[in-house]
């Protein structure tokens, strides 16, 4: 383990904030009681609510502390398929900070938001430039909930046109969030398989595409990483039949300024701004969801809308074929600011560049690594690279083993058992913004990892050994659930 | 560019390595007809400091709190906001971290979501909470989901007409795709929601109000629970600010079944209406069905405590097309955030918050009653209320706003055609007495 990132160090314990409480502790600054009390009906009051009593530094050292027990992005790389970690640029967080965004009234009169809405209008119309389609909203609050977004304005297209279908087609590489998506829509899931070279054939979904089916729901690049080839076929297949085209963007980092998703026959994309657009994933959200649109369904599209007329721009609150409204206001727009600020200071061209360095990590990735692991899909990838534990089986070690011991070595662990069409899989997704050194440090701790896996599989066994805890009981955890102090 | 670290010669080993010619050659297994034959039309690169002074010129053109008093409410409220607050939950080992499904790495972020979970339920007197939703209105539709899916024979589902109106879309856009029956339940003259269309159903598979309501006004819980006992409906409650249960007697103990909330109150920027805070809590017997993620407390194989991601059977990820929701990344970080500030505000802080929040409504209610607006509900509320404007306040409202900088009130015309010049108000803690008054005697 020489000359790897990961060390162990002094790791500080912290009880919970509840044991940490003494009685008439506050750590607040509160307001001026300039006003007379006032107060109210005792019926409708409780008692004060038995939170923590601590001073501020007790909170700031406290959650320091907690801090320190996470690995962030920041920290090292992390190289999770499908979640393109890149790098969070610092402005990017400046630029929402700022107070005439921070603390903008999402209802206050529109001559006085004229700012907030010139930032969405513009964001929008780089979205759809980037992808080719023909409208943006930026409201769905997440990937999923773009997925939604996108589905119902599907539904509500097939409701207008007459006939209402009961399918949509998901292939098996698909992200649970697709089918569960389709189901809130009331359409039944229909999988097919991707073809021996891990893409989609058109003949696959001939088969299966018929006047009931509503669309079909594509990644692509899928989560193999491969390009589906044959899109455009499958795209015809499906729109010969009066269906749509769900493209699933959350891989849209391998082709920006190289394929216009409208261009190949996807009629609605949702976009990760939380992936692909640089905004940090904050833990597991606030991520953000905009959708784009073809002409098509641009009808459908929730409300509110931003138009410019002239030099200023107004919200549209109905449209006659809306789906209606899926967030309380205009989407995470704090997040949206993020996105804009990255858009910004790459420009077209360094987005572009974007993708191909990208492209090139992962590919560099596969072919270090492709005489250690196992490559199901031995062919040219785009974003990301899907190994599997196959050449260690025979050690019984397994994609779990793999991924805990990499944690030792100071990387966060790959994307692990997704797809699932691959068995034990291991999806590397390194994103442009990890430097050629950084990506050698990772390709030698594996290659270290997989002769360990030779010689002493019990260190990947009881793998992690440098981190705070070791593996935790997860089964325990469920089954009998604590979720509160 | 700062962000790409790649130099010409990185590119070039790396190429030789992988077997390409060029940076384009990696792009070969897409059909050529599928690729892009121009550069994409956007702006040149900004350097950092163009982007500030595009991004400086766009905020200035907003009407923000601190600088402007803009003295509503409506979903998003203007609170202080702790400096501790941004700076912690602005470590980059907590914004920039992923969703933690590698718990071993990730302890930070779990124990910080289990206190959340564990505030949360302490607030609102119930027994589990989920890591969060997106905000009040889609963990609302979702409680709806519930309803309607533990009552499987039912279809209709009653929602109080002083529910956030953008909330009442939502649900409707949600539940449009199956055809489910919405029952509308109008206001009182009090201020508060009329159960009476239920008299004669008893179809109902669950039965939403807010409260405090739209109009501000605290609606009596513990009857409504009656009411919805009596129809053996589902009893979901909804609140956009938070820190009214500071003060209020919580929906847990009033006996609602699941609750539905907006976090903003709790640290989190207004930021134009998002990124925002989705609560959704409920009593014991709804711990399976609450759609996202919970953190849940455990041991490492070494005996030691520690926090993992639980339950997630029930989640997309694994359930796929029988999932019950499609949840995936929350508002982790604003959890996160919200769990710092209760944390700082502590039992005796959120209580003396409410209090002066209530207080501060109070005072300016009266304030505008002198000034010739009269309160056309009678029902006690917490830091929002409803009035109607004398003659001439439409007027004077433009002029304050493009002169003063102060934004009077929200109209609800729009939202309840009936309503004509009435306006929903709202006074924090922000608002000073003299702001208030200042405020009035513009308008007057």
């Amino acid at each position: 383990m020489e000359n790897t990132s990961g060390i162990s160090g002094l790791i500080l314990k912290e009880d919970f904030l509840w044991n940490k409480s003494r009685k008439g502790r506050c750590g607040i600054s509160i307001p001026k009681q300039d006003v007379k009390q006032s107060l109210l009906d005792p019926e409708l009051t409780g008692d004060a609510p038995e939170l923590p009593e601590l001073s501020e530094f007790d909170v700031v050292r406290h959650y320091t502390r907690l801090s320190q027990w996470n690995f962030g992005l920041d920290s090292g790389m992390y190289p999770l398929g499908s979640c393109t970690m890149k790098y969070n640029p610092k402005t990017n967080e400046v630029q929402a900070a700022r107070p005439g965004f921070a603390g903008a009234h999402p209802l206050a009169d529109e001559e006085l938001c004229q700012g907030a809405l010139e930032m969405m209008y513009n964001l929008e119309q780089f979205l759809a430039e980037l992808t080719g389609l023909e409208a943006v909203t930026l409201q769905p609050a997440a990937g999923a909930h773009g997925e939604l977004t996108g589905m119902l304005a599907i539904h509500a297209y097939h409701e207008k046109q007459g006939h209402q279908r009961s399918k949509i087609i998901i292939p098996d590489s698909a992200h649970g969030t697709n089918p569960a998506s389709a189901t809130l829509c009331g359409y039944k899931s229909v999988n097919i398989l991707s073809g021996k070279d891990g893409i989609l054939t058109p003949e696959s979904v001939a088969e299966v595409m018929d006047e009931e089916v509503a669309g079909i729901m594509i990644t692509n690049p899928n989560t193999l990483g491969l390009f589906e080839e044959n899109i455009k076929e499958i795209a015809d297949i499906v729109h010969d039949k009066g269906g749509l085209v769900y493209g699933d963007g959350a891989n849209l980092n391998a082709i920006m300024g190289i394929v216009k998703p409208g261009e190949i026959g996807i009629d609605v994309l949702h976009f990760n701004l939380h992936k692909t657009f640089s905004t940090p994933h904050g833990g597991g959200g606030p991520g953000s969801g905009p959708i784009a649109v073809n002409k098509k369904l641009e009808p459908f599209l929730p409300v509110p809308r931003i138009a410019k007329n002239g030099s200023t721009y107004a919200l549209i609150q109905d449209t006659p074929d809306t789906i209606g409204r899926m967030l309380t206001f205009y989407g995470h727009f704090g997040v949206l600011v993020k996105a804009y600020s990255y858009i910004l200071s790459l420009g077209g061209k360094y987005l572009k560049k974007t993708s191909q360095l990208a492209v090139l990590n992962a590919n560099y990735i596969k072919e270090s690594l492709r005489d250690d692991f196992f490559l199901p899909y031995d062919r040219p990838c785009m974003h990301e690279c899907v190994f599997t534990d196959k050449n260690q089986e025979k050690n019984n070690i397994t994609t779990l083993d793999i991924s805990k011991r990499i944690i030792d070595y100071g990387f966060h662990p790959p994307t692990i058992y997704f797809p699932l069409v691959v068995h034990g899989s291991i999806m590397i997704e390194p994103t442009e913004t990890e430097s050629k050194e950084t990506i050698d440090e990772f390709i030698a701790a594996l290659k270290q990892i997989a002769k360990e896996a030779e010689n002493n599989p019990e260190i990947l066994k009881s793998a992690p050994h440098l981190s705070k805890v070791s593996r935790l009981d997860e089964v325990a955890a469920a089954r009998k659930p604590m979720l509160r102090g | 560019m700062r962000y790409l670290p790649h130099t010409e010669q990185d590119i070039q080993e790396m190429l030789k390595k992988t077997g390409h010619t060029s940076l384009d050659d990696l792009f070969k297994t897409i059909p050529a007809q599928c690729q892009l034959k121009k550069e994409l039309d956007l702006p040149e690169a900004l350097t950092e400091w163009e982007l500030d002074s595009h991004m400086e010129e766009l905020a200035s053109l907003n009407a923000a709190f601190p600088k402007q008093k803009i003295f509503i409410g409506a979903g998003s409220y203007p609170h202080y906001i702790p400096s501790l607050i941004p700076y912690i939950a602005g470590r980059s080992e907590f914004a920039t971290a992923y969703t933690p499904y590698q718990p071993e790495i990730s302890q930070g972020t779990l124990q910080g979501i289990y206190e959340f979970q564990t505030m949360i339920t302490e607030l609102l007197g119930t027994d589990v909470a989920t890591a969060s939703h997106y905000d009040c209105g889609t963990a609302l539709a979702e409680a709806l989901l519930i309803a309607l899916k533990k009552k499987k024979k039912l279809n209709k589902i009653a929602l109080s007409s002083l529910i956030h109106p953008h909330h009442r879309q939502i649900i409707k856009t949600y539940l449009d795709p199956r055809g489910c029956e919405i029952v509308d339940l109008p206001f009182k003259d009090d201020g508060t929601t009329d159960f009476s269309p239920l008299d004669a159903m008893d179809d109902i598979a669950g039965i939403a109000i807010q409260s405090p309501n739209f109009f501000g006004c605290i609606e009596n819980l513990e009857q409504a629970k009656a009411i919805a006992d009596s129809k053996k409906a589902l009893f979901i409650t909804s609140f956009t600010e938070c820190l009214a249960y500071g003060l209020l007697k919580s929906p847990g103990k009033c006996g609602v079944d699941l609750v539905a909330g907006e976090g903003q109150s709790l640290g989190i920027p207004q930021s134009f209406g998002g990124p925002g805070l989705g609560i959704l809590t409920s009593s014991k017997k709804y711990i399976r069905d609450l759609p996202g993620r919970y953190v849940g407390r455990t041991k490492d194989k070494n005996g030691e405590t520690g926090f993992v991601l639980t339950l997630s059977t029930r989640e997309q990820h694994i359930r796929r097309e029988k999932a019950g929701s499609n949840i995936c990344s929350n508002n982790g970080l604003n959890a996160l955030t919200a769990g710092i500030y209760l944390a700082a505000a502590g039992k005796n802080g959120i209580r003396a918050l409410a209090q002066l929040n209530h207080d501060k409504a109070v005072f300016l209610e009266k304030e505008l009653h002198k000034a010739g607006f009269t309160t056309p509900f009678s029902q006690p509320f917490f830091n929002e209320f409803v009035v109607k404007a004398p003659k001439g306040f439409k007027e004077k409202r433009d002029a304050v706003k493009k002169n003063k900088g102060m934004v009077p009130g929200l109209a609800l015309e729009k939202y309840y055609p009936l309503l004509k010049d009435h306006y929903l108000f709202c006074a924090t803690e922000v608002f000073s007495k003299k702001d208030m008054e200042t405020m009035v005697r513009e308008v007057k």
